[in-house]
């Protein structure tokens, strides 16, 4: 398979993962935005690892894992949190700095 | 005059006696100021709780004072005269590098003489406002204001450099300041008090910078450095710094051309008038002068400065003395008078310096005593000052009348009352020199002599002789002006305030002769002024003193004439234009004003209209900007989170286009 493939593949999972953060205001579903762009980012790092024999692209994947993981914890404990005090997930809501 | 004496005199002036460090009962000599300081501490802390008794503390600490000024005569006596040059050490007060000023007293004839002075006639004064302060609410601030005017003037006497001279010094004009407004309730007396506090700041900037070209020309600013360092430094710099002085001793003690705050300071209490002429306040530019004297010995255009302001200041008094109808403004003018006496006896130099000391102790005790019987004369006419409404005061106020009578034959010179030996000295001190200066100055003092007499015999006809002029309740007819004035019940005053005038009243009359018994008074000054050999003037001592006597006697039969034969009017004549020129102080507010005030206050305006327009302009302007550029960026700050991410995805593509852009 031609580099060219995975690229366009890791462009559109970004490009659809950038839409849903701006456009959803389920906070969950901005949620799974972040986690689609992070994993486009993933896709492309490990190509880059293979096409050039080195292994340092597929660890630096592993680490965004890692902290991906660890943002998705924190991330869904103060959305939860939210929703128990607010009754609602949407993003747009919590916009308590403007006033 | 002043060069041919300083050839009369090369060195034998013996200013810089080396001084010994104080042992025994003179290093109690810090007590002299403790003890009234301590008073107005303890006055003006305790507060009202100390209202019943605290003007007896204020009298207390006064007299303390005294006797241990008395005690300190006595153990000073008892040493030979070279070793009367006594230091105590107090404390390192400033220790910065070249300049390491120590605090110190100075205990010589000199000092010890105003202390005498200061304590013993401030404690009469003390005594008597417990009488005449015995109605107003506020007597314990008055009587702190006092102990703190004490302590301040003997910081000033006692100190043994210029620095701590200058701490008592600013003492004594902020405790003037705060007793002239005493009764700061009525605008005019505020008025007063900060013009009085205003003329003395000028005078105080003449002190700063004589006490920096001190600094700048010895690297100190002690009396035995700068004093004693005098002969290797420029008579130029001599000069500057005798004039500075002399502007400072101008602001304090009311000479010319500084001198217009000395009658609006009457609106103080009659007690602060008769220690700020007599003792505490407008004596310390002739004390300065004197004590300074090395420096102007060194500076013979300094002194003929000296001498002119004297001369200008004596006459300028006595003209002014001669219009007044207000007693305590008389008695001002009269002061200013006698102050210029003792300056021009102190720019004669070393022939002048115990002279003016002399005149200026029992001038201390005739002006206390006459000021504290004006008081006594307002006691008994409800606070009446105008002399047009007095007259015939003497069958109603026997004791004032009587010790009146003495310090009027004081001030006038009349022999054997103190003012005679005193005055009558610096007349003929005066006629001493070659060229012109005897011939003026001597004529100025002779002329100040005459208008002396007639002035005071004025105030003194005036209020004590000639036809009554106040509202006795029955005799006067009902209808005319004089009816409609309150009705008079004049009564002497409490026996409180009659002793005080008596002891002064003895003073005024014998002081003069028995301190002059053998010139005992310039033998106990000489350790610090210098001997001096008789001089002749250029008149006969005889001719001066018929002359003196026969102008004394010429404006004390003028005044009788004209104020105790003749009916005074009620009504305030029109007069001449000398007459006019000399109610209005010699029109010398109105040149203040023209010069000083009015341009002063154009400058104010110029100043606050540049301000508002230029600096709050900019300033202002500026913060205007600010706001509306925040109004349009406000704006971007939605609040919403989803238009944040926008914004970063936005920026990151535009970063990365950017970047891609430039690597094409």
């Amino acid at each position: 398979m031609s580099l060219t493939n995975y690229l366009v593949l890791a462009s559109l999972l970004f490009a659809i993962g950038a839409s849903t953060v701006l456009l959803r205001r389920n906070a969950i579903v901005v949620f799974m935005g972040v986690e689609l762009m992070l994993n486009a980012t993933n896709l492309l790092l490990v190509t880059f690892a293979r096409m050039h024999g080195d292994l340092s692209g597929q660890v630096i994947a592993f680490f965004v894992m890692v902290v991906a993981a660890a943002e998705v914890v924190i991330g869904l404990a103060i959305i939860v949190q939210i929703f128990r005090t607010r009754r609602s997930a949407s993003v747009d809501d919590v916009n308590l700095l403007k006033s | 005059m002043t060069s041919s004496i300083a050839t009369h005199l090369p060195a034998a002036v013996a200013f810089s006696t080396a001084s010994v460090p104080a042992e025994g009962l003179l290093s109690l000599a810090w007590l002299l100021v403790a003890l009234p300081l301590a008073g107005a501490a303890t006055l003006l802390l305790v507060g009202r709780r100390a209202d019943a008794w605290g003007h007896w503390l204020g009298v207390l600490a006064s007299a303390a004072s005294f006797l241990v000024g008395f005690a300190m005569f006595i153990a000073l006596l008892g040493r030979p005269a070279d070793d009367r040059i006594v230091n105590l050490h107090l404390f390192d007060w400033i220790p910065a590098g070249n300049l390491n000023v120590e605090a110190g007293l100075q205990i010589d004839p000199l000092s010890l003489t105003f202390v005498l002075l200061v304590t013993f006639v401030g404690t009469l004064i003390h005594i008597y406002s417990v009488a005449y302060m015995e109605h107003d609410v506020d007597r314990r601030r008055f009587f702190a204001y006092l102990n703190l005017f004490v302590a301040a003037m003997l910081v000033l006497v006692l100190a043994d450099s210029y620095l701590l001279l200058f701490v008592g010094w600013e003492g004594v004009g902020l405790v003037s300041y705060l007793l002239i407004g005493f009764w700061f309730q009525s605008t005019a007396n505020a008025v007063a008090a900060k013009k009085a506090f205003i003329a003395n700041r000028i005078g105080d900037l003449g002190l700063l910078i004589a006490l920096m070209l001190m600094f700048a020309t010895y690297g100190a600013v002690d009396f035995t450095t700068v004093l004693g360092g005098v002969d290797g430094v420029s008579q130029g710099t001599l000069t500057a710094i005798g004039l500075m002085l002399l502007l400072a001793a101008c602001g304090k003690s009311a000479q010319f051309p500084l001198q217009s705050w000395l009658g609006d300071a009457m609106a103080g209490p009659t007690p602060v008038s008769a220690l700020i002429h007599a003792a505490t306040m407008v004596t310390a530019g002739v004390y300065l002068i004197v004590r300074s004297g090395p420096i102007f010995d060194g500076a013979p255009d300094a002194q003929l400065v000296v001498v002119i302001v004297g001369a200008i200041t004596l006459i300028f008094g006595a003209i002014i003395g001669c219009a007044k109808d207000d007693i305590k403004k008389a008695l001002a003018a009269s002061t200013m008078s006698q102050i210029g006496y003792m300056i021009l006896a102190a720019g004669l130099g070393p022939i002048g310096y115990a002279l003016a000391i002399f005149h200026l102790v029992t001038h201390g005790f005739f002006k206390a005593g006459l000021f504290l019987g004006a008081g006594s004369v307002m006691h008994g006419m409800g606070d009446q000052v105008n002399m047009r409404q007095f007259g015939a005061l003497r069958t109603y106020m026997k004791a004032t009348y009587i010790t009146f009578a003495f310090g009027w034959l004081a001030i006038l010179g009349v022999p054997p009352f103190s003012g005679f030996w005193s005055k009558d000295k610096i007349i003929e001190a005066a006629f001493v020199g070659e060229g012109w200066r005897p011939w003026v100055f001597g004529t100025v003092a002779l002329l100040g002599a005459g208008l002396t007499a007639f002035y005071m015999s004025r105030v003194f006809f005036m209020t004590f002789f000639g036809a009554k002029r106040w509202n006795d309740g029955h005799k006067t007819r009902p209808g005319t002006a004089l009816s409609k004035q309150p009705v008079q019940h004049p009564h002497e005053s409490p026996r409180l305030m009659v002793w005080p005038m008596i002891v002064l009243a003895i003073g005024s009359a014998a002081l003069g002769g028995l301190l002059s018994i053998g010139n005992v008074f310039q033998t106990w000054l000489e350790p610090v002024t210098g001997h001096v050999e008789e001089h002749e003037p250029v008149l006969a001592v005889w001719l001066i003193m018929t002359l003196t006597l026969a102008l004394v006697a010429a404006g004390l039969w003028l005044a009788y004439v004209q104020y105790a034969k003749a009916p005074v009017p009620v009504v305030v004549p029109v007069g001449s234009v000398l007459t006019r020129a000399a109610r209005k102080d010699l029109y010398q507010d109105d040149v203040n004003d023209a010069l000083l005030v009015e341009p002063g206050k154009y400058l104010t305006r110029s100043l606050v209209y540049g301000d508002r327009q230029v600096v709050d302009g900019a300033v202002g302007g500026l913060g205007h900007i600010m706001v509306r550029l925040g109004e349009v960026v406000r704006r971007s700050q939605t609040g919403y989170v989803r238009s944040y991410a926008a914004m970063m995805t936005v920026g990151l593509v535009a970063l990365v286009a950017v970047v891609l852009a430039t690597r094409i």
